[in-house]
């Protein structure tokens, strides 16, 4: 469990703010950050970059048999959500109806609990998406 | 004099609200545990997901009063988390909220504790910290995810929801704190022992001695010693625990309903505990005009009151549509049974 905390942890400013990179060479945004770019293959250190938390749904699936730590979840919504500055993250939906998802939805990024480690252990928190909020102008 | 008022002005800068999606209707938990008979004290209430606790819901009512705000987060000298329901019984809430709104390494950061009324005492105590200079800025959250024991009274009420508010200077602010007052006594009608998961409550006591008591105390004294009646203010937010109580409490005080209904949230969103006397504040926010008087009067059982008088400024009509409002998040509703409700709540024991 301990090697678990450490490895959260360092995810902390990812998870939490959802902060990748840009390139300084030819300005491609990356999530997560990454020690080469993957577009040029430029390797000087990259400055971070927060990505606004919007974008749409570019492909999903439903998981009925969820893994261990994840089963009070099921059923939920996997996406791989094209975020607006390019990069296409994996995540899961929440505040959504399963059979309501389709590919083009907009959504937004929220923190939520991703899980926790059993009764006494830590709570995980991390980014998920959902459809945006509607807004009254 | 017994009012707090700081001798340099602060105000709200910048305020946000959070309320879950999910609504279990009263007649849900009528219809489980009285047989569908009897009256109900609310209409609804809101329930938060699997996923949502009263760190995800202080972080996003605390996002919202950031984008209202618009500093820079590095500037909050405090992250204060009003709650009855932390995640942890040790471990901060406040850190990671602080992490993840950027406000760390350079700041203070604690969870307060007074039933209903912790989320106002981090206001109180951020409008001091700010006003000795201590601090630029404080992040002061109410938020809960209220239980209740399967069966009792309490569920049909005890709700999920919280409000943020970035304290600052004056001259920064949206509204301006006039003066604050806290009424407090050991009246125990409400509390929960360290090892519980759901607490107890002195039936009607928590009515005379307790709420009656300590809320009309507080907003009579703070509006007598600053020679304020009724007519002086365009509206009134009390905690609301369920929709008789804030209603026969604001008739009491000589409030009209006028002044009382946009901030009386309870039949639509529950008893949102640390969240309650603040989203109903948030709720006028949204809506007031510059240059009106707020009386806003919290409820913690234990027990005690915290009293504000609030005036608005011209800054306030430009911040209000720049995050969802209070009733953006009321009207993103879906319905749930009581079986729904016993799962999303952790209710169902697997072992």
């Amino acid at each position: 469990m301990t090697t678990e905390i450490a490895r959260h942890w360092r995810l902390n400013s990812q998870r939490y703010q959802l902060v990748g990179e840009v390139c300084p060479k030819c300005g491609v945004k990356m999530f997560p950050p990454r020690d080469v770019c993957m577009e040029c293959a430029d390797d000087t250190r990259q400055p971070d970059f927060q990505f606004s938390g919007r974008g749409e749904v570019y492909s999903f699936t439903t998981v009925h048999n969820a893994p261990e730590g994840y089963q009070e979840s099921a059923p939920y919504t996997v996406a791989l959500v094209k975020l607006e500055e390019g990069p296409l993250i994996t995540a899961q939906l929440t505040d959504v109806v399963n059979s309501e998802v389709e590919i083009g939805m907009p959504v937004e990024m929220v923190t939520r609990k991703l899980r926790a480690q059993g009764e006494e252990g830590v709570i995980i928190y991390g980014y998920k998406f959902r459809p945006r909020l509607a807004v009254a102008g | 004099m017994p009012l707090m008022k700081p001798n340099t002005d602060v105000g709200i800068v910048g305020y946000g609200c959070y309320i879950p999606m999910y609504r279990l209707p009263a007649k849900e938990v009528t219809r489980i545990w009285n047989d569908g008979q009897g009256g109900v004290p609310i209409k609804e209430k809101a329930v938060g997901g699997p996923d949502e606790d009263t760190m995800t819901i202080g972080l996003e009512a605390a996002r919202n009063a950031l984008v209202r705000a618009q500093i820079d987060p590095q500037q909050i000298g405090a992250v204060w988390v009003g709650s009855e329901s932390h995640p942890y019984a040790v471990k901060p809430t406040s850190t990671i909220i602080a992490e993840a709104i950027g406000a760390t390494p350079a700041t203070q950061g604690a969870d307060w504790q007074f039933a209903c009324k912790a989320g106002t005492e981090t206001i109180q105590a951020g409008i001091g910290f700010v006003a000795g200079g201590m601090a630029r800025y404080v992040l002061g959250i109410g938020a809960d995810t209220a239980q209740g024991r399967p069966g009792d009274a309490l569920e049909f009420t005890a709700a999920s929801g919280g409000a943020a508010f970035v304290i600052g200077a004056a001259e920064e602010s949206l509204a301006v704190f006039e003066a604050t007052y806290s009424h407090v006594t050991d009246t125990p009608d409400f509390w929960r022992r360290p090892t519980t998961h759901y607490p107890s409550h002195g039936q009607r006591f928590t009515g005379e001695p307790a709420y009656f008591h300590h809320v009309l105390s507080a907003a009579q004294t703070i509006m007598a010693e600053l020679g304020y009646t009724a007519q002086d203010f365009a509206y009134v937010i009390l905690h609301q625990p369920n929709r008789k109580f804030p209603e026969r409490a604001a008739a009491e005080l000589g409030f009209e309903k006028e002044q009382w209904v946009t901030g009386l949230l309870s039949p639509v969103v529950g008893n949102t505990y640390a969240g309650a006397s603040v989203l109903g504040l948030t709720a006028v926010l949204d809506i007031a005009q510059p240059g009106d008087k707020i009386l806003c009067v919290s409820f913690g059982s234990g027990a005690g009151s915290d009293a504000f008088i609030i005036n608005t400024t011209d800054r306030l009509p430009d911040k209000q549509k720049s995050a969802p409002t209070t009733q953006d998040y009321i009207n993103r509703r879906i319905e749930i049974d009581y079986a729904t409700y016993v799962r999303y709540r952790n209710k169902l024991k697997m072992h």
